[in-house]
């Protein structure tokens, strides 16, 4: 398990990346500049725990949505094998492929497992300006759930709200 | 940013829940449950031993969490136990619960909802009805209301367990354990 305390905090601006998102498609954190960004995190495409949290995330994405955000998972698997996975799981959301090199956006975002070579379980959610406003790392076998990443989405809408 | 603690049950349970066990038991044990799920279906087997061990100490709560992307008639089966318990009262909603998980692999890949019907007479209801109200999808805002609160409570997958509205991230699988993690929440 990566260090808690290596996790970019609330109030950092995200890194920005350009990863691909199929074989022939590049998709960059900045594209979605102006509106919220969920960035998930996993360790691996089809080992159980991954499959459960993403597919509760697809389940719900209508809900995330309704926040005008968008959600990227990513992992260190390749684009091939991320296609493959979505396909059998029916997202409807990216994937991103952390690949080459390894892990190196998981590393600037503080999330990378050394040992085990693969992202740790985390969730950021960037605001409109690019600027980290929620971030979470939760133990490797266990699903973090969407409640974290709705509540900063409320509170991101609610602090919209209170700056119009 | 202030941020909830995650994993927390809301809302708390209340007497629109389906409900095993007195009020005032000292332990609440609440499920997120798909009715179609397998490991759904494995909890309840386990679930009643669990019961007999706490006797009044505990009371049982069912929410319903169909996951309709991987599970198909999740969704009719959650809103059929609905209908049955409006028709029929809370131990016909109880009787259904229990047949549907029984009966799972008979009408888990069914194309309709013959099977379902059939469960739902056996457990006291009109199945005309039951089928109307599935047509109408009279009790699906119910059952997505359930669901949406096991999204904001930190549900992760199905069955997730709240033990006295703390998310409960142990083994269920052993009697013995999930026990000791019930007895832990008495006091």
């Amino acid at each position: 398990m990566s260090d808690p305390s290596t996790i970019l905090q609330p109030g950092t601006p995200a890194p920005d990346f350009t990863l691909p998102v199929t074989p022939d498609q590049t998709v960059s954190l900045s594209d979605f500049r102006g509106r919220p960004v969920i960035l998930a995190f996993y360790p691996n495409d089809f080992s159980p725990v991954c499959g459960d949290q993403l597919g509760l995330y697809n389940e719900i994405l209508s809900e995330f949505h309704k926040h005008h955000a968008e959600l990227l998972g990513i992992s260190v698997d390749s684009s091939w094998c991320h296609g493959a996975f979505a396909s059998t799981r029916k997202f409807h959301f990216p994937l991103l492929a952390d690949f080459e090199p390894k892990g190196a956006v998981a590393k600037r975002y503080g999330v990378y497992r050394e040992h085990e070579g693969t992202a740790a379980r985390a969730l950021f959610v960037i605001d409109g300006d690019g600027v980290i406003r929620w971030s979470y790392l939760s133990p490797v076998g266990v699903n973090p759930g969407a409640d974290g990443i709705l509540d900063a989405l409320e509170e991101l809408d609610s602090h919209a709200g209170a700056k119009a | 940013m202030t941020t909830k603690q995650q994993g927390t049950l809301r809302p708390e349970v209340s007497e629109q829940d389906h409900m095993l066990g007195p009020v005032g038991a000292p332990i609440t044990l609440v499920e997120y449950g798909d009715l179609q799920c397998p490991h759904c279906r494995r909890a309840h087997g386990v679930l009643p031993r669990v019961m007999k061990r706490l006797g009044d100490r505990m009371r049982f709560v069912f929410r319903h969490f169909p996951i309709t992307e991987s599970h198909p008639n999740a969704l009719h089966a959650a809103e059929a136990a609905e209908s049955v318990a409006a028709q029929v009262g809370e131990d016909a909603f109880w009787k259904m619960h229990d047949l549907l998980y029984e009966h799972q692999p008979e009408w888990e890949d069914e194309p309709d909802d013959t099977r379902i019907l059939q469960l739902a007479r056996e457990a006291g209801a009109d199945p005309d009805v039951v089928a109307a109200d599935l047509n109408s999808d009279k009790y699906e805002e119910h059952v997505k209301a359930d669901f949406m609160s096991g999204v904001r409570s930190g549900v992760n997958g199905t069955p997730t367990f709240f033990i006295n509205g703390r998310r409960f991230d142990g083994d269920w699988t052993s009697v013995d354990t999930f026990v000791a993690a019930l007895e832990a929440a008495e006091s």
